[in-house]
């Protein structure tokens, strides 16, 4: 179909990787498990969908091994919408990165939502073509992943109960790191580096730029058009909502309403107007009443 | 006071070309309303989702006074989504039809040094992601530069749009070309770094 004889090029470099997650800043990303819900999303604003088997809610309601989905709703849900399609990987299951890779997804989300593979390694992200987005609850976990071809980051926060409250945790931790390098001279830079278990390059460039080197996203708890405001102005550069919008009472009103608190996020009377008349969010956990072997967020290393 | 350019930033990659423009000496004003187009000298349309970016100006009431602010000179650049939002099909301002990810999906993203006629200086280091290109044009509309015999860089009067991304590789160029735009017309006798070619 596409002819690429004449204009010499270079696909799949770190620079179109990332850049494509540069395109995706002040969007809503949202988790989508039919093309139905896809083109829902789409209508109603969404920059990206992610697609899965079982938003994150139920996977912690049925239990069981959470994997890759099936090829064939993948396949669908591209058919359905034109915004790009994102899809996850277990951690360290390349084979199933390199089906997603085959299904040409957009992005892959290298996923602490779904069972892990291997307990040591995650993916050597930089043998794929396609880019991935990987989860960090600190900036150690961020610059390992990066070191490892990540091309964009989000916080984990604690995905499936729409409490914002590790959401906020994790960005801070993020965001404070980010500052206090910035106040450290070089041979402080590299006992930083030791200290958080990153490559020092990474850590150096941080240091410089006060902030990480790819696009940061916060992900896990989303539920309402405030959520996404005080992520925003908490330093995240868009938004990952999972069942914050599929699992509320009138999901296409809510997802038009975080879209819009995502774009005036420092405007306070139209995050307002954007919280209005919504009906009931999604039925949500406080993550500090679950049992330690219910947390996502400690999944990756 | 120095020039004014206004970026658009509903959504999508505005903030790569603030940094542009502020590195030009000009300030750079997110537009997200209507009240936001107060005073600008020009007008960036940046990539990201044309969707979200056609739902956002239906939201904001943006496209009445967007379309005021291009007719009646402003010197407007857009960038891959940007395009789209300019093309007969959206905003109606540039006599083009983009064809949306044309180049295919996020496989077939590409970088690659191009020629834009008028532009001096060597090649421009275009980053292509999930890019459109010019299916049809009107005869008023220059090409500026093509990839496979596709339009990617086009101009019309004031109004200037290319499919790819001179934001993320660090070409200032098409940027300068805007401020020359707009200096031309409040008659500061701005020096062009480029010349209008045929």
């Amino acid at each position: 179909m596409h002819d690429h004889a004449d204009t010499r090029r270079d696909e799949a470099t770190f620079t179109v990787k990332a850049g494509l997650a540069e395109m995706l800043k002040g969007g809503v990303i949202m988790d989508v498990v039919t093309p139905e819900q896809a083109k829902i999303a789409e209508d109603a604003g969404a920059a990206a969908v992610m697609a899965l088997e079982r938003v994150p809610a139920d996977i912690r309601r049925d239990g069981g091994v959470a994997r890759m989905s099936d090829p064939e709703m993948i396949r669908g849900i591209q058919e359905a919408v034109s915004i790009p399609v994102m899809a996850k990987a277990r951690i360290g299951h390349f084979v199933e990165a390199q089906v997603l890779e085959a299904l040409e997804v957009d992005y892959i989300d290298e996923s602490e939502v779904l069972t892990p593979a291997d307990e040591a390694n995650h993916i050597d992200k930089w043998a794929f073509r396609v880019p991935f987005v990987c989860g960090a609850t600190n900036l150690g976990e961020a610059l390992r992943r990066i070191g490892e071809g990540a091309a964009m980051i989000r916080s984990k926060g604690e995905a499936g109960t729409g409490d914002i409250v590790e959401a906020v945790r994790h960005l801070r931790m993020i965001g404070g790191a980010i500052r206090r390098l910035a106040t450290l001279d070089d041979a402080e830079l590299a006992t930083a580096a030791k200290d958080l278990q990153a490559p020092l390059q990474l850590v150096r460039q941080v240091a410089a730029d006060g902030r990480l080197p790819v696009v940061l996203f916060c992900a896990g708890g989303i539920a309402t058009p405030a959520d996404a405001a005080l992520v925003m102005q908490l330093g995240a550069e868009g938004v990952f909502v999972g069942s914050g919008i599929f699992k509320s009472e009138d999901p296409e009103l809510r997802a038009r309403a975080i879209v819009e608190a995502t774009t005036h996020y420092r405007d306070a009377a139209r995050v307002a107007a954007a919280s209005t008349g919504l009906g009931q969010p999604m039925v949500s956990l406080e993550t500090s009443k679950l049992d330690d072997e219910q947390l996502l967020a400690p999944r990756g290393w | 006071m120095g020039t004014v350019i206004g970026i658009l930033a509903l959504q999508g990659g505005f903030e790569a070309h603030a940094k542009i423009v502020r590195a030009l000496g000009a300030e750079a004003h997110e537009v997200r309303v209507p009240a936001d187009l107060e005073g600008l000298d020009a007008l960036i349309m940046p990539g990201g989702e044309s969707t979200v970016m056609t739902l956002g100006i239906e939201r904001e009431g943006l496209g009445r006074p967007l379309r005021e602010l291009a007719r009646s000179g402003t010197p407007v650049f857009g960038t891959c989504a940007g395009m789209i939002m300019l093309d007969r099909d959206h905003l109606g301002l540039l006599d083009v039809r983009a064809e949306r990810n044309a180049f295919g999906r996020q496989l077939r993203s590409f970088e690659a040094d191009i020629e834009v006629a008028g532009l001096r200086g060597g090649p421009v280091h275009a980053v292509f992601i999930r890019a459109p290109w010019v299916s049809e044009h009107g005869d008023g509309v220059e090409v500026l530069a093509r990839v496979d015999g596709h339009p990617v860089a086009v101009r019309q009067g004031n109004l200037l749009a290319v499919a790819f991304h001179p934001e993320l590789a660090g070409e200032a160029r098409l940027h300068e070309l805007l401020l020359a735009l707009a200096a031309g017309r409040s008659g500061e006798g701005h020096t062009p770094a480029v010349s209008r070619s045929e």
